[in-house]
């Protein structure tokens, strides 16, 4: 029995890997993390801080909930409302400006609403409604999906009615959401860096873009020690200083996929 | 190994059953059963199918518990270190998944016999031995049954139960197992066995307990047994017209 | 369809060139798996024993649990295991959350019940066959256990494998306690659910075939092992 206990406490840490004690947790919206912008900028952090940053990539609304939960030190996502309604809380002290980039509408090269060239996305969305095409939602409570929503409610379309039918709220991630309505030919709305790095766009391309109301900024915020006292402000706030900071911001907007920048650092 | 087993058996004999009755399910199995069992010789329980011969020797045993009435060896209680002192052979062995001596050694090991010597004379008593490496699962039926006796054999028991062990086997393993029960019943290990075969039972038999609907019908010498049966039960079995 | 070709030879070429990243993650997830097996067999196997050995009243009911318990949710075990591990929670001061000792408890939650109804019924099919010889002999109860271990010992082998094989294609549970961090938290499963969520559908695949080839790989083992263990009739 001795021995059955020494194997499993070996066996335990066979499995461990040691988190580094300068190590910060980012809550994360998914656009940034499948768009590859972590995987380019992290190692820049590491060198110029010493510090290494880990990522967990949820959903806005999963995140923030994570770090109000205290999972987490620092909080990176895309929806101004609810980062203010968490500073409000008393979760942070502050949210920071880092970036942005703008939403966009994609759907099938058929193009069955009728929408190709538009910039005025309401418009867009009551056509798709009026001709009950698909459309492939979050359904995810994430930044985007709040997005998708207050979209529609500008356009005063009742969406949610046609849920199931022409409206297909997937549950998911942005990228599986991508998936989603590439298989079932459907429009959806997505982040221009997530559908810029998606990699399975088959025939579809972006119907609706430019329009001021598809603005779309991200805001990061340091977890506030009052309210999580096991948060590592001094190596979180590093973190932060690096991205708004003129080094950052330059690697930011250095950042391209097929030769196009994906976000523009707006840190004031 | 006699002194031993005379010793031993000194200790566990005679066998004093006291009206043991069995209920399982509502049905008596063994009714107010008594009988003594003495020292000498192979006592041979014989019955129809459904007399309860082998749920009786398993309450010998002490592998089935009586609802009323008891067994005592020579005055006591059936007890651990009682029945350590037995071995009984099923009618059909449960054979370790190990080779044919491991199975021997897992035997011995528990009575503390752990010389691999001691293991390969019986095997070689039961002619085994040139099988000791073999699978044991793999054996024939006749072969297992005598791997099963070896078993039996090498904690050297003062009480040795058979039950229907030499059903169905082959003559050449009945063979080389009555001579083995014969010899060690020389050397004064008791043996009682129960067994269909009425011309085993008058090859083997020193005394005979006929079982007739749970309850003792009979318990004479074996030859006065099969010459004048005193019980009809009896009479009629040994004439082949008694089936249940 | 051509995905399939597409997707091999990136697996082969992934391998072909031990990618860094991808033997990094390769090798968490067999640690993780691991780990948690072992853990899962040292608490299931002897409650699977006891529970073949022992009758008592709510034995039946226990057994019929954690047959149900195989059929557990991976999504409802990691939300528990991250309520419980989230710094908000009652196991929050551990802090480990969002790293492979979280991902080890969620899979050793999921496989243990494997473990104790598939070893419950090998060891009880073997206990009602050697039971009264064991009872005959009287065997302790210690060594009727470890006779029963040994001489099930390829059956428990394939019982063990099935946990195996849950805990190493699992992905709703460790990604959840896991988070899916890079060089930390990424296993197998989550980095295909990662590719899959980015769209790089080939590679994701590809990533889904060494994983088969995994699982293939342990089969086959298990499988001599039982076929060399037929052959000296231990079965």
């Amino acid at each position: 029995m001795k021995f059955a206990i020494l194997f499993a406490a070996g066996a335990a840490c066979l499995a461990t890997a040691a988190i580094a004690d300068n190590a910060v947790l980012v809550q994360s919206t998914t656009s940034t993390k499948n768009a590859g912008l972590y995987d380019y900028i992290l190692p820049m952090v590491k060198a110029d801080t010493g510090i290494t940053v880990n990522v967990v990539a949820v959903g806005t609304g999963a995140a923030i909930k994570n770090a109000m939960n205290c999972d987490g030190d620092v909080l990176l996502v895309h929806s101004r409302k609810r980062e203010d309604q968490f500073v409000a809380a008393g979760y942070a002290k502050q949210r920071y400006d880092v970036m942005y980039n703008d939403f966009v509408v994609i759907g099938p090269a058929g193009d069955p609403a009728g929408i190709a060239g538009g910039t005025d996305v309401t418009a867009a969305m009551v056509k798709i409604a009026n001709s009950k095409s698909k459309f492939a939602s979050r359904g995810d409570d994430s930044g985007t999906h709040s997005k998708e929503k207050s979209l529609w409610a500008m356009a005063k379309i009742d969406q949610a009615a046609s849920s199931g039918d022409w409206y297909r709220e997937t549950g998911s991630g942005m990228g599986a959401t991508l998936n989603a309505a590439v298989g079932m030919g459907a429009y959806a709305l997505s982040d221009r860096a997530s559908w810029g790095a998606h990699a399975n766009k088959a025939d579809f391309k972006i119907m609706v873009e430019g329009d001021q109301r598809l603005f779309n900024p991200y805001g990061v915020m340091l977890v506030d020690s009052q309210k999580c006292p096991n948060v590592r402000s001094k190596e979180g706030q590093i973190f932060i200083d690096w991205l708004i900071s003129a080094k950052g911001q330059a690697a930011i907007a250095s950042f391209k996929l097929d030769g196009k920048q994906l976000f523009f650092p707006n840190a004031r | 190994m006699s002194d031993q087993t005379a010793m031993a058996q000194r200790g566990l004999m005679p066998i004093t059953v006291q009206n043991i009755t069995l209920t399982l399910n509502e049905r008596i199995l063994i009714d107010d059963l008594s009988c003594n069992i003495e020292s000498d010789g192979m006592s041979v329980i014989m019955g129809p199918n459904g007399a309860g011969k082998s749920l009786f020797m398993r309450c010998l045993h002490g592998l089935a518990k009586p609802d009323m009435g008891q067994i005592l060896y020579a005055g006591t209680p059936l007890d651990p270190l009682i029945r350590q002192q037995q071995s009984l052979v099923f009618q059909t062995p449960t054979i370790l998944r190990r080779t044919v001596l491991a199975n021997l050694l897992f035997v011995a090991h528990q009575r503390g016999i752990d010389d691999p010597k001691i293991s390969m004379d019986y095997l070689a008593q039961l002619q085994l031995d040139h099988l000791a490496q073999h699978p044991a699962r793999l054996l024939s039926g006749g072969e297992k049954q005598r791997l099963a006796l070896a078993r039996a054999l090498i904690i050297n028991p003062a009480i040795l139960f058979l039950d229907e062990a030499t059903s169905n086997l082959d003559p050449a393993s009945i063979e080389t197992i009555e001579t083995n029960l014969q010899s060690v019943s020389k050397q004064g290990m008791k043996i009682i066995l129960v067994t269909h075969d009425i011309g085993q039972a008058k090859r083997l038999a020193d005394d005979v307990l006929f079982l007739h609907h749970g309850k003792l019908a009979e318990h004479s010498p074996a030859k006065s047994f099969f010459q004048k049966p005193k019980s009809a039960a009896a009479k009629a079995y040994l004439a082949g017209k008694l089936v249940l | 369809m051509p995905i399939y070709s597409e997707s091999f030879a990136a697996a082969f070429g992934l391998l072909a060139s031990s990618d860094r990243d991808l033997m990094e993650i390769l090798a968490l997830s067999i640690n993780v798996s691991l780990a948690s097996l072992v853990l899962s067999c040292v608490i299931g196997l002897p409650i699977g024993a006891f529970l073949a050995m022992r009758h008592f009243p709510m034995r039946d009911f226990l057994v019929g649990v954690f047959n149900a318990m195989m059929g557990l949710p991976p999504v409802v075990v990691g939300l528990l295991v991250y309520l419980h591990l989230s710094r908000s929670g009652p196991f929050g001061w551990l802090g480990l959350l969002y790293t492979p000792q979280a991902m080890v408890i969620a899979q050793m939650i999921l496989i243990t019940p494997i473990i104790i109804a598939l070893s419950c019924q090998v060891l009880e099919d073997l206990h009602e066959d050697y039971k009264d010889f064991f009872d005959s002999l009287v065997v302790p109860k210690r060594t009727a256990l470890l006779a029963y271990i040994i001489d099930a010992r390829y059956s428990l082998m394939t019982v063990i494998l099935a946990g195996f094989g849950r805990a190493i294609s699992e992905v709703g549970a460790v990604i959840i306690v896991g988070g899916n961090i890079d060089h930390l938290t990424r296993v197998m499963t989550t980095a295909i659910a990662l590719e899959t969520s980015k769209g790089e559908l080939a590679l994701a695949l590809a990533l889904g075939f060494i994983l088969l080839a995994i699982s293939l790989a342990v089969n086959f083992l298990v499988q001599w092992l039982k076929a060399s263990a037929r052959r000296r009739a231990y079965v």
